[in-house]
């Protein structure tokens, strides 16, 4: 597949699509499996919305790929605790999918206090006939029975059940911020602002807390985890991202308790930058390793950058997101903009990197041809086979044909989430209740 | 078997299968649980050509459902028609194994197991070895870890050719690409090595062994350290040293400490298995390195195996391997920074006296319990204290009763009721063991303190243990030393305190004796009768009918009944009622 990132290439399909959006149907986290075959989006509203991939068919080749809706379930429920006064949102924080081990497919949904594990199943035969009833459900008189019969499973339209399989709840003090599968396919971890907890997939009662960097004086409190996540190949290795714009790597070998981290990747400030909004804006939003895992890439304010996990001093690659945003960095903080937690991801092969930005833009940067694009995730521009335009942002005063001025962005319009499918080169976009997915052109 | 017209018998057996369906869980496993029934009535025929293969397709179900039909099907071999036709269980069975609830697959292996064992040799290679292979090379990781079951089962009874496939099925599950599947045949090597011509256990099981002790995932190495113990047991003195101590070594010293903290928690089992040369020589420095571990979970599991490691040492350099290798490693341990460790070690480490004898243990071994005695966490001088029995017939407790008095009375006085109630019972044990002269002198007081304890569990507690000190020294003792002062508690000023007494006079009244109870605490009791708090009052109820049964029929005709029926006419109702049930009961109306 041809990596660079041609959007002469790239066509779409525009998949969620609600006139009447309410808060609760703000997409939260999108998220393909492993596959790339599935692809799953939690709401404010607590609902899990699974897509799955046409398979393809001959007789409409342009079909190729589309994803419709395969399931929809609500996940979580809005809940109150009662002994802290506190409404607990439904709102899922962020949906990992489990590698599949059956004909069903499996998927860890979190809200701020409580992973549930989901399980898709289809179904497609159901058990006919009855002795006390018979076909019209008319009971019948037990009398007449002569012989008995046993249940014949016949064939039935193809249903999807998302049925819950466990669920792992207080543990959590704070609100969860990530979950990350363990490549033993047998634990994974869950984060909140303060503690990261590993669990068995099979035991929900029991979890084993393994970062905690809560201080005894809760006013010593100067930096809270903003995400974590597992090392892709190796069992014993994570990583989690600080508020404070450094990302501690630790290895559970070590010891059980991993407060001691075995590296720390941190870029010294530069003095001559250092204003009101350096801690806020040095905050890191999200954490991915590479496919290889060899490499991390993290995303603050308006960078995203490249790790070498072999560096620890300072990044290998730094890429602006919208660095025009650098003097309007007020009226972002009044607005409380400035406190948005844009995600990033890797494309299939680690060379290209994706994350948003205001306006329903979007950016991919090429790590090899060192090109970058912004795009735009719109409804005029989302008709089928439609081709995405780059769109350029100007600063200055003269405004080209074509471009956007800073002033007129609109910051309500955030693309927050994303996801590129695990070896294609198909991505989802959420912007707010809408859900865009861009593929590679056919042909 | 089905009647030919309106059977009444058949009625029963219609809900039955009807239920198989029903849309209430707990009515479809009733159903399940009584599928023997159905599978009776219907006949082995049609068990085999329609309930069989309707079971086969159910499962979607629940996993509580899915869990009895797994553990139905294992015994339904007479009603499929017998061994000749036990293979009819193998479809049900197979897609059973594939479901993704571990409990509901390892029921269904479990099953598979036992019904091997009722096919013909000629049946196993015919029908259950094909589903073994299925199973193994399934695309779901589920089928495979259900195959590495199955292969110790068949592999006996089967031709030396299918043997030869069986081992290639394994092997090829050793190398498989998820860690659930090598997690699997990691958990099972040990079982099918046992099964293993010898030679193949040294070509085939070790290299294999080997290959998971070195797997890259944490996990699958971990189990390699089981699976050890089983081949050691398995192979000849002679080479254990070449074919499995390289990777016991490499295993306790593993960069992981989960795989390390598995090293210490099997080690008496892996003693055990390579016998005591190679426990000498490789074992003692292992255990050394483990107790040192830089990991407190590690040292704590190795700490719990100390007097185990010490008690299956060779006899005749036992002593000397402990005083020179071992204890300068607990002495260690016993200002350890973890609790959890000095708490793990607490628990073992008296035992180590009868081991050592009696001069060793004055002069190595006191020190340490002293130490321990007054550790800061109040886990290690509980565990101390309830293990002195051990000490004690060694060299007696009086050696230690310097220290040990400040210890109870400070975990009697510990600000968490759970200490406190701890300690409370093991004060039996201890006042035996100290004596009744020691007891009174020092120990009485705390027992009596207990008594007004803030918490009701404590305080129900200590009159448990009152009784059982009276058991232990006798009614004069009890009527010289503590029925006084429970007595004199009678008229506190705080009813809970008054309380207090009524349930004391109810726990040591038949201990103590009719005369006792009759001369001295009846009257108590029945002056209670006018106390002002209701609670009191019904408690006289209820503490007569207790006692009742202690005292002769004269003092309960001429003191009981009456104040009994006094409070039968009390304004409260709980005290009417208990007045009255106590009536009835000592029969005194």
């Amino acid at each position: 597949m041809d990596e660079e990132i041609d959007t002469r290439k790239i066509n779409n399909s525009f998949l969620r699509d609600h006139n009447y959006a309410t808060e609760a149907d703000i997409i939260s986290t999108v998220e393909f499996n492993p596959t790339g075959e599935l692809l799953a989006t939690g709401d404010k509203g607590g609902r899990v919305v699974v897509f799955q991939r046409e398979r393809e068919s001959k007789n409409q080749p342009h079909r190729r790929g589309e994803y419709n809706v395969y399931s929809t379930f609500q996940s979580h429920e809005p809940e109150f605790d009662y002994l802290k006064s506190l409404e607990i949102e439904e709102k899922i924080n962020k949906i990992r999918w489990l590698p599949q081990q059956n004909a069903a497919y499996f998927l860890l949904s979190t809200n701020d206090k409580t992973v549930k594990l989901w399980k898709v199943s289809e179904r497609d035969k159901r058990p006919e006939g009855y002795n006390l009833k018979d076909e019209d459900g008319r009971i019948r008189d037990p009398t007449t029975i002569t012989a008995l019969r046993v249940p014949v499973l016949q064939p039935m339209d193809l249903m999807v059940e998302a049925t819950p399989r466990r669920v792992f709840s207080n543990a959590h003090t704070y609100h969860i911020n990530s979950i990350s599968v363990n490549s033993d396919y047998e634990t994974y971890m869950s984060t909140d602002d303060l503690r990261i907890n590993l669990w068995n997939l099979e035991i929900t009662n029991r979890s084993f807390n393994i970062v905690d960097i809560k201080p005894t004086n809760m006013e010593e409190l100067t930096e809270v985890i903003t995400a974590a996540e597992f090392q892709p190949n190796q069992c014993n290795t994570f990583v989690y991202s600080s508020s404070k714009g450094s990302i501690r790597l630790c290895d559970m070998r070590a010891s059980a308790l991993c407060d001691n981290h075995s590296k720390l990747f941190e870029e010294p400030e530069d003095p001559s930058n250092r204003s009101f909004f350096s801690e806020i804006i040095s905050s890191i939003s999200d954490v991915k390793f590479s496919h290889s895992g060899r490499y991390l890439i993290t995303r603050d304010y308006l960078t995203v950058k490249v790790w070498d996990l072999n560096m620890e001093s300072k990044p290998l690659e730094t890429y602006q997101v919208h660095d025009y945003l650098r003097s309007k960095l007020c009226s972002l903080y009044e607005n409380d903009c400035i406190f948005d937690k844009f995600e990033c991801v890797w494309n299939g092969s680690d060379s290209v990197i994706m994350t948003g930005s205001y306006n329903n833009f979007f950016r991919m940067f090429d790590r090899n041809t060192k090109r970058d694009v912004t795009l735009e995730a719109s409804r005029e521009n989302s008709k089928p086979r439609a081709i995405l335009k780059p769109r350029k942002v100007c600063v200055g005063g003269k405004r080209r044909k074509d471009e956007i001025s800073v002033d007129s962005l609109d910051f309500s319009k955030k693309i927050l989430h994303t996801a590129w499918h695990p070896s294609e080169n198909i991505i989802a976009v959420a912007a707010t209740n809408n859900l865009y997915i861009f593929q590679d052109k056919v042909n | 078997m089905a009647g030919a017209d309106g059977d009444d018998s058949l009625y029963p057996i219609a809900v039955l299968i009807d239920e198989l369906r029903n849309e209430d869980v707990q009515l479809r496993l009733n159903s399940i649980k009584k599928l023997s029934t159905i599978a009776l009535a219907l006949g082995v025929e049609r068990t085999r050509t329609e309930l069989l293969p309707f079971l086969t397709d159910t499962i979607y179900d629940e996993d509580e459902v899915l869990l009895a039909l797994a553990e139905q099907l294992g015994n339904f071999t007479m009603l499929v028609g017998g061994p000749e036709y036990v293979h009819c269980l193998l479809p049900p069975l197979e897609s059973l194994a594939t479901v993704e609830e571990t409990v509901v697959r390892d029921k269904a292996v479990e099953s598979l197991r036992k019904i091997s064992q009722e096919h013909s040799p000629v049946d196993l290679e015919v029908h259950f070895e094909p589903l073994v292979k299925r199973l193994a090379s399934g695309d779901w990781f589920t089928s495979r870890t259900s195959a590495c079951g199955l292969f110790s089962v068949c592999y006996p009874r089967v031709s030396s050719t299918v043997k030869a496939e069986i081992r290639q099925h394994f092997r090829t599950l050793c190398s498989d690409d998820t860690p659930m599947v090598r997690r699997a045949a990691a958990s099972k090597l040990g079982e099918f090595a046992k099964v293993l011509e010898l030679d193949y256990v040294k070509s085939d099981i070790i290299s294999l062994f080997t290959a998971l002790a070195s797997d890259e995932q944490d996990s699958v190495r971990l189990l390699a350290v089981e699976a050890c113990v089983s081949i050691a047991t398995l192979l000849p003195q002679e080479d254990l040293e070449t074919l499995v101590m390289p990777t016991l070594r490499q295993a306790a010293e593993d960069k992981s400490w989960r795989v390390r903290y598995m090293v210490a928690d099997k080690f008496s089992e892996l003693q055990k298995a390579v016998g005591p040369e190679i426990t000498k020589n490789d074992l003692v420095p292992a255990f050394q390195n483990l107790l040192k571990d830089c990991e407190a979970e590690v040292r704590s599991a190795a700490a719990k195996k100390v007097k185990e490691f010490c008690e299956n040492l060779p006899e005749d350099s036992r002593e000397t391997i402990i005083m020179t290798h071992i204890l300068p490693c607990v002495k260690e341990l016993v200002s350890d920074t973890s609790q959890h460790v000095k708490s793990a070690l607490a628990s073992v480490i008296m035992g180590l006296s009868t081991i050592l004898g009696k001069d060793n243990t004055v002069e190595h071994l006191l020190p340490l319990f002293l130490a321990q005695l007054k550790d800061e966490c109040p886990e290690v001088r509980l565990n101390i204290i309830s293990n002195l029995d051990c000490v004690n017939e060694v060299i007696g407790i009086r050696q230690l009763s310097q220290s040990l008095l400040p210890a109870i009375v400070e975990l009697a006085e510990d600000a968490k009721w759970r200490v406190r109630l701890a300690i409370i019972e093991y004060m039996p044990l201890l006042a035996g063991q100290l004596g009744v002269e020691f007891f009174d002198e020092k120990l009485n007081t705390l027992c009596m303190a207990w008594l007004i304890d803030h918490v009701y569990a404590i305080r129900e507690a200590a009159t448990c243990n009152l009784m059982k000190l009276v058991e232990k020294f006798g009614a004069e003792w009890a009527q010289n030393t503590i029925v006084p002062k429970v007595l004199g508690m009678a008229n506190d000023p705080n009813y809970l305190h008054r309380m207090t007494t009524l349930f004391c006079i109810n726990a040591l009244s038949e201990a103590c004796g009719q005369d006792i109870t009759t001369k001295h605490m009846l009257p108590v009791v029945l002056k209670m009768s006018n106390d002002q708090v209701a609670n009191v009052r019904f408690n006289v109820a209820k503490s007569l009918q207790k006692i009742g049964p202690v005292l002769d029929s004269n003092a309960l005709q001429t003191e009981v009944k009456p104040v009994l029926e006094k409070l039968a006419t009390d304004t409260d109702m709980d005290v009417k009622y208990f007045a009255q049930e106590a009536i009835r009961v000592l029969a005194l109306a």
